[in-house]
């Protein structure tokens, strides 16, 4: 054996130890460690933290969820190289087994038991409502497209078709062009936005895959979420839910601003807005805003 | 609650009389359950190639970003009629009108369904609704466009205009009625004609789960029957059910939608449980391990099924989260008393691995993944991550492919040699399950990441640029494997059908009634039966000395008596083949 390859056994055999480790102190303690270094598993980390909130629980669920695909997989597995046959010797003809199939009642009903309880706990946080929100955005999908009512008469409307970049933010800033189709929705990071989504024809899906969140916009039905940023950055988004022909070109994105340059943006809108407007309702958008 | 069944009429001068007419006017007019679910099963066969055809062309759609091999109306149609095709037209007729019709009778040992008559008016109900919706393809405008579940208001006639929507709605709708129908002839014959002897607790698991399914049956499809007729009304009596314009609620149809929709998974679920419940044990040379529980298993996933339909909703924020997501979650445990037991009954057999017992395997491995990601998706947080993404698209295909079509083609391979009389030819079988095993993992596993990524379902392009591309065509390329693999299967019929391999009636040394009837079997089905004293009449009447061990003492292992004591042969094993 040369060298090399005793460097690359003992190697080999100290990752499989330090992943065998990581493997148990993964399925022991997935939600304390708070899934910062553990592996997301394809999933997003989540730029909010209600979408962060979801991907934890989402990497304790895929770390249990591998750990009985390998239990239950082995032992099919096993059964079927083991038990393959071999001769013509009638197996024993045994049906039941007390202790065996209690075991493997009770110990599934444990484990989804577990994860009820984080999903209760998670799915509390993801869909906590702020009293006292930042911002509050309403937001209306339509066929096919969305618009966005801020405070200050500020309304911004946006279609696949059209222009996918109405509030000029892009530019540089949007170094993958894919990432900005549709209509922007800006929020302040740091800060709790509260979404209140309905449809005004059918049901559409408002879905930011980094976010880990999607919520149905439908008629006759508002929902209310909140959003907290954690991460400036611009967010590709679609629509989900199939709406109709043009389903799949329903972009949006949503622009996650630092608050001062939020702010700056929201009041030169407010400008506009009232400059169309007329004077008489400057003074009521300031105070929502504020 | 047994009633004893009328005894078959033994003289062979009498069959004369029953065969009647031949040809053409016999498959219009016979009521016999075994034309009639050949029927069933031809049909839904023909349905299922269509609908497989369609999901090529839309994979080919999706192997480059912004295709225009299809327009959005067509791609938007495709898989309109590819989930419709798929689930109501072949998923549950295959298994409930096909192998249900043919095998349950048999399987109890009574002569024909409860019904015959019925049985027949199903079977056409069922063959006019498909050609009903097919007929979409036809009228201005194409076919239906808004997804297999029809969510109003996009169903509705203002958004969906012309006559393609309306024949959808009559199709599910005379579907729906076939499939009660079905569903009353079932629970009757399960009850009423059982031969001598087959009690309840005797009756084979797929016969146990076709009863357990057509409950489910009689449960959801009205609600579907009756979710399509207020639709039809909103679309042409003027009424606003599912409409806000006149105080209607979108919401009310999504949940009359899935209160059928998720018992109707588990009743396009529940039979392929049945029939790989009913070939594992014959390929192990074993009685099922856990037969109650296994019974008992059944009925709490369909008892469960029926309180689960919101958690199709959860991201709607009209339904009670915690609530959908327990129940959801709970169906993990009587499913995972299903998987052990399949495992128990493999332990310590003697596997032969035929085509049928290798599929049974795939469904194994396809149903432990798609119902683990279904575990995951059962967590609201979870769903609002991946809901309507090619994340929950890989995970419905993996169960329904799993089950319809592993599940599926394992009990066509098993009762194969019972419906002709003949044998397929295994290595063309073997061939069939790798190349859809290879194809089907290829495609599916990145739909995964897919929708881990974002990529939404039922859209017919997407941006270049994103990094999707790599992965679509992976998953192409997996669904033309898996086409491929049907080739072997149809060569498979043809060459049987040419050149016959003499089956005889039993050659899997098999458990159940129906393999003590002749291949095929003779009108009214028996000429004799077996004492029926266990679940495995069959099996008992040709291995006297090898009967089930009903109870093992766990306490009794150093004695040998245990399942896990090392003994292949115990002491009332016996030896003989």
């Amino acid at each position: 054996m040369s060298p090399r390859a005793a460097e690359t056994s003992s190697t080999v055999a100290s990752r499989r130890r330090r992943r065998a480790l990581g493997v148990i102190t993964a399925a022991a303690l997935p939600i304390v460690l708070g899934g910062c270094q553990l592996p997301t598993f394809y999933g997003y980390r989540g730029s909010t933290r209600q979408g962060h909130d979801e991907s934890v629980l989402w990497i304790g669920t895929m770390i249990a969820a591998l750990f009985v695909m390998a239990l239950v997989g082995g032992l099919i597995v096993w059964s079927i190289i083991r038990y393959r046959k071999r001769s013509d010797a009638m197996p024993r003809q045994f049906q039941n087994h007390l202790g065996i199939e209690i075991t493997y009642i009770v110990t599934p009903l444990v484990m989804v038991l577990i994860l009820f309880g984080f999903t209760v706990y998670t799915e509390n946080q993801v869909d906590a409502v702020s009293p006292t929100p930042a911002l509050k955005v309403h937001v209306t999908a339509f066929q096919w497209g969305w618009r966005y009512q801020y405070p200050g008469n500020v309304t911004v409307t946006g279609v696949t078709t059209e222009d996918p970049d109405p509030i000029g933010l892009n530019g540089a800033a949007c170094a993958p062009a894919v990432d900005c189709l549709g209509p922007g929705l800006v929020v302040p990071t740091g800060q709790t936005t509260r979404i209140t989504l309905n449809s005004q024809d059918v049901i559409h899906g408002f879905y930011v895959p980094e976010f880990n969140f999607s919520r149905y916009a439908q008629p006759g039905i508002t929902n209310v979420f909140d959003l907290t940023p954690t991460h400036e950055g611009i967010y590709r988004a679609q629509c989900t839910q199939l709406c109709g022909l043009y389903h799949s070109l329903m972009f949006f994105h949503v622009v996650a601003l630092p608050p001062d340059q939020f702010r700056a943006w929201l009041s030169s809108q407010q400008q506009v807005a009232s400059a169309a407007a007329g004077p008489s309702t400057s003074n009521s958008t300031t105070k929502a805003a504020a | 609650m047994t009633v004893l069944a009328e005894r078959p009429v033994t003289h062979e001068h009498e069959h004369e009389h029953h065969e009647g007419p031949t040809g053409l006017l016999k498959w219009l007019t016979s009521t016999d359950h075994k034309l009639i679910g050949m029927n069933y099963m031809v049909t839904s066969l023909v349905m299922f190639f269509l609908a497989g055809i369609m999901a090529l062309l839309m994979r080919t759609q999706l192997a480059s970003p912004s295709s225009s091999f299809l327009n959005f109306q067509q791609y938007n149609a495709l898989f309109t009629m590819h989930g419709s095709l798929m689930l109501y037209l072949f998923a549950g007729p295959f298994a409930f009108g096909g192998l249900a019709n043919y095998i349950l009778p048999l399987q109890v040992g009574a002569p024909d369904m409860a019904f015959p008559r019925l049985n027949a008016l199903s079977y056409w109900l069922y063959l006019g609704g498909s050609i009903t919706m097919l007929l979409g393809f036809l009228v201005a405008g194409g076919a239906a466009a808004y997804g297999w579940v029809a969510y109003a208001p996009l169903s509705t006639v203002q958004f969906s205009p012309g006559s393609a929507p309306d024949l959808w709605i009559l199709g599910v709708g005379l579907t729906g009625f076939s499939a009660i129908f079905t569903g009353v002839n079932l629970v009757t014959t399960t009850f009423y004609l059982r031969a001598p002897g087959m009690t309840m607790f005797r009756l084979p698991i797929f016969t146990w789960n076709m009863l357990v399914t057509a409950i489910l049956i009689l449960i959801a499809f009205p609600i579907l029957t009756a979710a399509m007729v207020l639709l039809f009304a909103d679309r042409h009596f003027g009424t606003h059910i599912y409409s806000t314009a006149g105080g209607g609620s979108p919401l009310l149809y999504q949940n009359l939608f899935w209160f059928f929709g998720h018992p109707e998974v588990y009743i396009l679920a529940l039979p392929y449980f049945g029939i790989v419940t009913d070939v594992i044990p014959v390929f192990s040379k074993k009685p099922l391990f856990g037969y109650k529980g296994m019974v008992f298993a059944t009925m709490g996933i369909a008892a469960l099924s029926t309180g689960v339909w919101a958690h199709h909703m959860f991201t709607t924020g009209a339904v009670l989260l915690p609530f959908f997501s327990l129940l959801s979650l709970l169906i993990a445990v009587p499913t995972g008393i299903k998987f052990f037991n399949w495992i128990g009954t493999m332990w310590r057999g003697q596997l032969t691995f035929k085509t049928p017992m290798l599929f049974c395997i795939g469904f194994l491995f396809a149903f432990l993944m798609g119902g683990l990601t279904g575990v995951m998706l059962a967590s609201p947080p979870i769903d609002f991550a991946t809901h309507d993404t090619y994340f929950v698209v890989a995970h419905f295909h993996q169960v329904l492919v799993g089950t319809s079509v592993y599940a599926g083609f394992a009990g066509f391979y098993y009762w194969y040699p019972k419906f002709f009389g003949r044998m397929y030819r295994e290595w063309m079988g073997k061939t069939h399950f790798w190349l859809l095993t290879i194809g089907f993992w290829v495609t599916f596993m990145p739909q995964y990441i897919l929708g881990l990524w974002g990529m939404p379902r039922r859209v017919a392009s997407y941006p270049a640029n994103l990094g999707w591309q790599t992965l679509n065509v992976v998953s192409t390329i997996g669904a033309y494997v898996i086409g491929i693999s049907f080739v072997f299967f149809l060569v498979n019929l043809w060459v049987s059908w040419r050149k016959p391999v003499v089956a005889g009636d039993n050659p899997w040394d098999a458990h159940t009634l129906e393999w003590f009837a002749t291949s095929p079997p003779v009108h009214h089905n028996f000429e004799r039966l077996p004492p029926i004293r266990s679940e495995r009449p069959v099996w008992d009447y040709h291995h006297p000395d090898a009967r089930t061990i009903e109870h093992v003492k766990p306490s009794t292992n150093g004695k040998g008596h245990g399942p896990l004591a090392d003994a292949g042969v115990g002491a009332d094993g016996g030896d003989k083949v």
